[in-house]
């Protein structure tokens, strides 16, 4: 309630400004005010990790932000990792598909958001450095095994 | 060029990479709070804070003065049509909103309808409630005492608390052969309420076309179909026919049995769609999942064995009393209101044995479904893995050579169980012994004993587990009348490819992939050129949707008996096209070719074309088949797991060191699919028997209602789990395949739990109920003088 704020974010390089009332969380601006439904919403108490997006390079969890504190900033979604619909996938997108890293896809847009900027920092992680760093992104299918095959993959590829 | 081996069209037993996948890893998926349909109103709940009381007042005035709040329906609203009441899967009724009382915390009361999620809450939070709370009785055992508070006052000749007393076996002969034991170990365990907790909450978006008279419900199910005919029978006498009524189930982001219940929200969305006749979307929020959704197991079950001196197993007694909360909304098979519990004689050759289950009524949320399983199967996998631990620690032996020595021969499959089921096949020895030489057992015993002289706590646990999935023959299996049956559709189009429809629900578990590759076996059609269609019941054939590991055994089933349909009209139509006779022809695959004379054949392909261009007269054009697959028995997927498990005497923290588990789930339909099946089902088998519960304080509170104290396994907890497998395909199943998706979750606790045991073992521990808390062993170790 109350009175809309004006804000402008780039969104996957395109950029948006609309009005929004000052407590609509990010993820739900996201999601239903751009129709990017990519990111998806698990828990909106930031312990599983689904709605993970990149906040200028940064992962954060779109569901403890208000869209308005994002606010002139950059956001990259799931749905701005690959192009197009041929092979120019992100190499973590392909890697999650060849280890078979995913099974509902529920959690798979936040875990590959979560993984781009660690792959970024962390060329060439272990086991444990990769489980550490999915420890804040919970996935009921898989058992994080592949997930974990997946991400190694796509630091050597 | 017709493809020759399986391989080149992704047939059966190749890892082919998933169908579904290219949209998920791109987050374009279609899941259901994904829609949004013009006009779209929103739904949003008031719920109880109370366990039990009685609603004085409802007021909605200052509610419906809320900028973008259009109403508030009341149980009263919903009387006016007869719909505040609603029939459970058990033939056992619960509230949609409540008139009178609330029955549990978490309740739903109200419904606001807004023209936004955030203006629907604001709504919520303006709605007044009066309560006046009653007594609260949360203690089951409490509940069948004399005198205790009935709960069920809406039931005119209701007495008590008991729902149900079922019973199976012969307590005669079981009760003698106890008589007539060398030994005999009796067993409390403690199975405690758990929540599925499926990372996609459910929710539904109801849109009643008022025009057509038509209502469509995009919604979190795993059995659309079924849904469309309770919707049917519920709402038929204010109009909702059933052929004006689709269910579609979009992708599902997890379902583990959460999503086969009829929820308040699903039905308060509809009555809200059909009055307002606009679309409304209902998504419910993580607390509410946990804290109103049904919930798993809730077991409280008192087990005895008896046997042998020699360790010979001779009889088993199991007493069990069952909380299913305010109602009793399981979704068992109606004739079995204890689910599967009688499989307990797990994969052991009992003579005698007997088992009874009251069902309880509690001020809890409703439930009794399954966690990832087939029907309270985890419950009696639970017990009588335990028991054979319990048993060997009595007579001290190794519980390898306890299990190898009990276990029901190869040879004597089909084999009849003393609870009445008959076993389809079965190799338990050969699973077990591959378990102990991949993980080294021996060596592992040798540095158990140098490790106890050190002081160290380590422990091996085995679990070898019998399931009993694919419900079911229909003989003895229905839900709500309805005969558990499965189903395909399969179309070959004229250029040879083909679309083939299901009557189950994948969420997760890859059906697109895994049933494109059963016709691609049957048919020769690439894998790649079938197109999988579920979940929409307008298009696909009428089944009982996916839980209970069903769906390769009876939908999986379906399509090979219509893709085999198929054939036998590609067989008369090659016949015309080559001119010969139907016998001289042989089927390879994709091809049929004339018997010695091979460079004479034609391909499903050209076969396909000709049922369009050219089929013979007198034959209708074409190239369909339906198959209603009707089981003729369940299937018994079973397997051996070992657990390694390191204590802190320090913290009480159980580290799995190891864990290798050898599954046989029959004939293999995409391996890298059943092993990641292995790998989250291992995942969430370890989840209730270190992490997960949901209890209530003594006025019904409930402890646990979110994540932050519902914990659910992360990446860090989760060991690295070794896979491997026998194959003992099913006898019956027209592949032989037996289905994989719960044994993990179903074999893997009592593997845990038995190894925490044994790391204990030597300080007297027999028993600890789960979740294993480090909190809970480092008591252990306190009281026994060894923590640190």
């Amino acid at each position: 309630m109350g009175s809309e704020i004006p804000i402008a974010v780039t969104v996957n390089g395109v950029r948006h400004q609309r009005s929004v009332e000052p407590r609509l969380l990010l993820s739900d601006f996201l999601r239903h005010d751009l129709q990017l439904t990519g990111t998806h919403v698990g828990c909106e108490h930031g312990v599983c990790g689904v709605c993970t997006v990149l906040l200028d390079g940064e992962a954060v969890r779109s569901c403890l932000m208000f869209a308005v504190q994002a606010d002139g900033g950059e956001i990259l979604t799931v749905e701005g990792l690959a192009t197009g619909n041929g092979d120019d996938l992100h190499p973590l997108q392909r890697a999650f598909r060849d280890a078979h890293a995913l099974q509902c896809g529920f959690c798979t847009p936040g875990l590959l958001m979560t993984l781009v900027p660690f792959l970024r920092e962390h060329p060439n992680p272990g086991d444990p450095e990769i489980r550490e760093a999915l420890s804040g992104n919970l996935c009921r299918c898989t058992g994080y095994q592949n997930i974990v095959e997946a991400v190694k993959a796509a630091a050597r590829p | 060029m017709a493809p020759k081996t399986t391989a080149e069209v992704g047939g059966m037993g190749h890892a082919i990479k998933r169908k579904e996948d290219p949209r998920f890893i791109r987050g374009q998926g279609r899941y259901v709070d994904d829609i949004t349909l013009p006009g779209m109103l929103y739904l949003d709940i008031v719920r109880s804070p109370y366990a039990h009381a009685k609603i004085k007042a409802i007021r909605t005035e200052q509610a419906l003065k809320v900028p973008g709040v259009l109403a508030v329906i009341t149980g009263e609203t919903l009387a006016q049509y007869n719909l505040h009441w609603m029939p459970t899967l058990m033939s056992d009724t619960q509230m949609v909103l409540p008139t009178e009382k609330v029955m549990y915390q978490a309740q739903e009361v109200a419904g606001v309808i807004a023209t936004s999620r955030y203006a629907a809450a604001d709504g919520v939070d303006a709605v007044e409630v009066d309560y006046e709370p009653l007594p609260v009785v949360v203690d089951p055992f409490k509940a069948l005492e004399p005198g205790a508070p009935v709960l069920r006052t809406d039931k005119k000749d209701k007495k008590d608390n008991r729902i149900f007393h079922w019973e199976v076996g012969d307590r005669a002969g079981t009760d003698r052969a106890f008589t007539e034991a060398d030994v005999k170990v009796t067993q409390h365990i403690y199975l405690p309420r758990i929540h599925v907790a499926s990372i996609e909450t459910c929710g539904c978006v109801a849109d009643f076309d008022r025009v057509r008279g038509k209502l469509t419900v995009y919604m979190t199910t795993q059995a659309p179909h079924a849904i469309r005919t309770v919707v049917a029978l519920v709402a038929g006498h204010v109009g909702l026919s059933e052929e004006k009524i689709r269910i579609v189930s979009p992708d599902i982001g997890g379902g583990f049995g959460g999503k086969v219940p009829v929820y308040p929200g699903y039905v308060i969305a509809i009555a809200a769609s059909v009055v307002t006749g606009h679309p409304v979307k209902w998504i419910e929020d993580r607390m509410e999942n946990l804290q109103a959704d049904s919930f798993a197991r809730d077991y409280h079950i008192r087990a005895e064995l008896a046997a042998k001196k020699d360790g010979t197993m001779t009889a088993l007694r199991i007493k069990t009393v069952a909380d299913h909360g305010y109602a009793d909304a399981a979704a068992n098979p109606s004739k079995f209101p204890a689910g599967l519990f009688s499989i307990c004689t797990g994969s052991y050759g009992f003579k005698n044995a007997f088992a009874e289950v009251d069902g309880v009524y509690t001020n809890k949320p409703p439930g009794g479904i399954a966690y990832r399983c087939s029907f309270r199967v985890t419950e009696a996998v639970h017990t009588i893995e335990r028991m054979a631990d319990v048993l060997a620690q009595e007579l001290k032996l190794d519980p390898a050579d306890l299990r190898l020595k009990n276990f029901i021969p190869p040879e004597k499959f089909p084999y009849r169980s003393a609870l009445g089921w008959e076993y389809d096949s079965g190799n338990y020895a050969g699973a077990l012994k591959k378990a102990m030489e991949k993980i080294g057992y021996a060596q592992l015993r040798k540095e158990q004993a140098e490790k106890r002289k050190r002081g160290e706590l380590m422990g091996i646990g085995i679990s070898s587990f019998t399931e009993i999935v694919g419900a079911g023959p229909s003989k003895q299996f229905d839900i709500l009348g309805i005969k558990m049956f499965d189903s395909c559709e399969i179309r070959v189009h004229p250029t040879g490819k083909a679309t083939a429809r299901f009557g189950t629900k994948s969420q997760g578990q890859g059906h697109e992939t895994t049933y494109a590759q059963i016709v691609a076996e049957e048919l020769g059609i690439p894998a790649a050129h079938v197109e999988v269609e579920e979940g929409d019941t307008d298009t696909a054939p009428y089944g009982l949707g996916t839980y209970a590991s069903r769906s390769t055994p009876t939908a999986g089933a379906a399509g090979a008996m219509a893709a085999r349909k198929i054939r036998e009209k590609a067989k008369k139509i090659a016949a015309h096209l080559l001119e010969v006779g139907e016998e001289d022809l042989v089927w390879e695959l994709g091809k049929f070719s004339v018997t010695g004379a091979p460079q004479k054949s034609k391909t499903i392909q050209e076969i396909a074309f000709a049922a369009y261009t050219n089929h013979p007269q007198g034959m209708e054009a074409g190239l369909e088949a339906v198959s209603y697959y009707d089981p003729p028995n369940l299937t018994f997927p079973f397997g051996s797991y070992i657990c390694v498990v390191d204590i802190d005497r320090g913290t009480g923290e159980v580290k799995i060191r190891r864990f290798v588990a050898v599954d046989d789930c029959g004939n293999i339909i995409n391996p890298m699919i059943v092993d990641g099946q292995i790998h989250g089902g291992l995942t969430m088998g370890m989840a209730p028997a270190l992490l997960e519960e949901i209890s209530y304080d003594e006025n019904g509170n409930i402890q646990g209602g979110s994540f932050m104290d519902y914990l659910l396994p992360t990446a860090v907890e989760t060991p690295k789990w070794e896979t491997d497998k026998t194959v003992t395909p099913s006898p019956h199943h027209p592949l032989g395949a037996k289905g994989v998706g719960e044994s993990a979750t179903v074999g893997a606790p009592p593997a845990i739990v038995n190894a925490v045991v044994d790391a204990l073992a030597h300080l007297g521990v027999r028993h600890i109920d789960i979740p294993i808390t480090p909190e809970k062993v480092w008591r252990i170790l306190k009281e026994k003088g060894v923590a640190e």
